[in-house]
């Protein structure tokens, strides 16, 4: 019986049921990686070197879209709340409004959306480009290790790096703030950013450290992730590149709201 | 340049291969393969492209993992080796690949310097960069040191290939295609430098090409892969003196070639 059931099976159900066995693959896939970090991440030779110049390249480099991206969110997101602050009379209620938005969650998703496309993209791309030109076997066989090189130090340089970025988008961003809200308020900058603090407290700051670290986190093993299995030639250089944005945003989105509802259990 | 082949030692065998098979999926790639490489000795493995030859080689240097058989590498089996200890031997293995597979975001001499720091941390700052010049002499490119891989031609980037793993003094050498895609005369050239490296540094070499006159210029025995197997072994002569259509067929298509 079992086997004419078997035999009547749909090819759209064989198709799917590959697709969910090579969904779990993939997730048993990355759980290994992810348990290779962390075994090998305290295990010397340490690559000091390369996670400085990593930090480099993701922090510094990353500077110019950031700023871009965080004064023109504070100053635009000013001015689309003034209107209905307005309505009541509570225009004074901006610096707080717009500290709340920007620290709380703001700077942390878009910064590490941002980096997530520059940078996760790049990573898996770059990675990606080493394992189908034999480079990544070409250390393997010079009896250095890879994982150690080009892994590790991109996941603690981004892991690093994602926290002081976002707290530079979230300074920018109340920067771009404060000089929409001084054009029409004529609010001083001491005053701003007194109102702007007074409603933050250390758990706010704190979640956003804690996000951003998990993004960081995130995004550079996605990107590693993808670039270090890639195959099947230039063909699979694009498609890591493209797997590494588009799985590290969908699980960016997923964390901030288990983050957020724990750090809420707190507040 | 001529091949010296007094320096072949046959009472120290370097690599040693029984019953060696490899498949990909359905796909057989290697059924059965028997082969026995001596110190000092370059072996050529011969074959068309998608035969097993490069899949052979990357079992030897632990880069894939044979299904059934044994690969003995300097007496340890190859497959049985846990990562430390595969390190510890392939410091004595030197590949040359396909592509060359320089790390296309250093310099030459960052290139050489990687493996070689790494490895041997007890070097001094002077005696990594004398290491370096004098691996870059013995390819004849120190004028490149501080170029980067994609200013290189494809000769010079096999030479480079060549002296990055030169540089921890591999008592092993697989080249993989070493002239694949090289001009006539730079294929002479590769195949000259392949013989001064078997010399100076007093290695054992497989040698993976579909190159007849790489083929006859490097190796001192030669193996002929069809099929999973090997046809036939021997000096060029032995090998290339039959009636089997698939030997015959290869060599007239090589000479077809090169004219």
């Amino acid at each position: 019986m079992e086997s004419i059931l078997t035999k009547m099976e749909s090819p759209e159900s064989s198709i799917s049921r590959k697709r969910v066995r090579r969904f779990f693959e993939g997730v048993y896939d990355v759980y290994k990686f992810v348990l290779r970090f962390f075994k090998e991440v305290f295990v010397p030779p340490y690559e000091f070197k390369e996670i400085i110049r990593q930090c480099y390249e993701i922090g510094y480099k990353s500077l110019a879209i950031i700023t871009l991206t965080a004064f023109i969110t504070g100053m635009v997101f000013t001015k689309q709340s003034r209107p209905s602050l307005s309505e009541f009379g509570a225009t004074s209620w901006l610096p707080s409004l717009i500290s709340i938005a920007v620290i709380r969650a703001l700077a942390p998703l878009i910064t590490a959306l941002v980096i997530a496309g520059k940078v996760g993209s790049n990573m898996g791309a770059e990675l990606g480009s080493m394992r189908v030109t034999e480079q990544i076997d070409a250390m393997e066989v010079s009896s250095t290790n890879p994982f150690n090189f080009l892994v590790i130090t991109r996941v603690v340089a981004m892991t690093i790096m994602l926290p002081i970025l976002v707290t530079y988008f979230g300074t920018i961003g109340l920067l771009g703030a404060y000089l929409n809200v001084h054009h029409n308020e004529l609010t001083s900058f001491t005053s701003f950013m007194q109102d702007a603090f007074a409603s933050i407290s250390f758990l706010d700051l704190f979640a956003s450290i804690l996000k951003s670290t998990v993004y960081g986190f995130t995004i550079a093993i996605a990107g590693c992730f993808k670039g270090y299995n890639a195959q099947q030639g230039t063909v699979g250089v694009g498609r890591a590149a493209n797997s590494a944005v588009v799985i590290s945003m969908f699980l960016i989105f997923i964390e901030e709201m288990v983050i957020v509802q724990i750090i809420n259990y707190f507040r | 340049m001529k091949r010296n082949t007094s320096m072949i030692d046959k009472s120290v065998l370097e690599i040693s291969i029984r019953d060696l098979e490899k498949s990909f999926g359905k796909l057989d790639v290697l059924t059965g393969i028997d082969l026995d490489v001596y110190k000092g000795e370059n072996v050529v493995v011969l074959g068309r492209s998608g035969s097993g030859k490069s899949v052979l080689i990357k079992i030897i240097a632990g880069l894939l993992k044979p299904d059934n058989g044994s690969v003995k590498v300097l007496g340890e089996e190859i497959s049985k080796l846990n990562t430390k200890e595969l390190r510890r031997i392939r410091l004595k293995i030197g590949f040359s690949f396909q592509g060359s597979a320089l790390y296309d975001g250093m310099t030459v001499w960052e290139n050489l310097e990687f493996p070689l720091v790494r490895n041997k941390r007890e070097l001094t700052r002077k005696q990594v960069n004398e290491a370096i010049e004098q691996v870059l002499e013995d390819v004849g490119l120190l004028q490149t040191i501080d170029q980067m891989p994609a200013e290189l031609s494809g000769g010079q980037k096999k030479r480079i290939g060549i002296a990055r793993m030169l540089i921890l003094k591999p008592e092993i050498i697989l080249y993989d295609e070493p002239t694949g895609g090289l001009d006539p005369v730079t294929c002479v050239e590769i195949n000259n430098l392949i013989n001064k490296v078997q010399e100076q540094y007093n290695t054992s070499s497989i040698i993976i090409t579909h190159d007849l006159s790489c083929a006859r210029s490097t190796g001192d025995r030669l193996v002929m892969l069809s099929d999973g197997k090997f046809l036939r072994q021997g000096s060029f002569e032995e090998v290339f003196n039959t009636d089997d259509n698939r030997v015959r067929s290869f060599y007239n298509y090589n000479f077809i070639l090169s004219q």
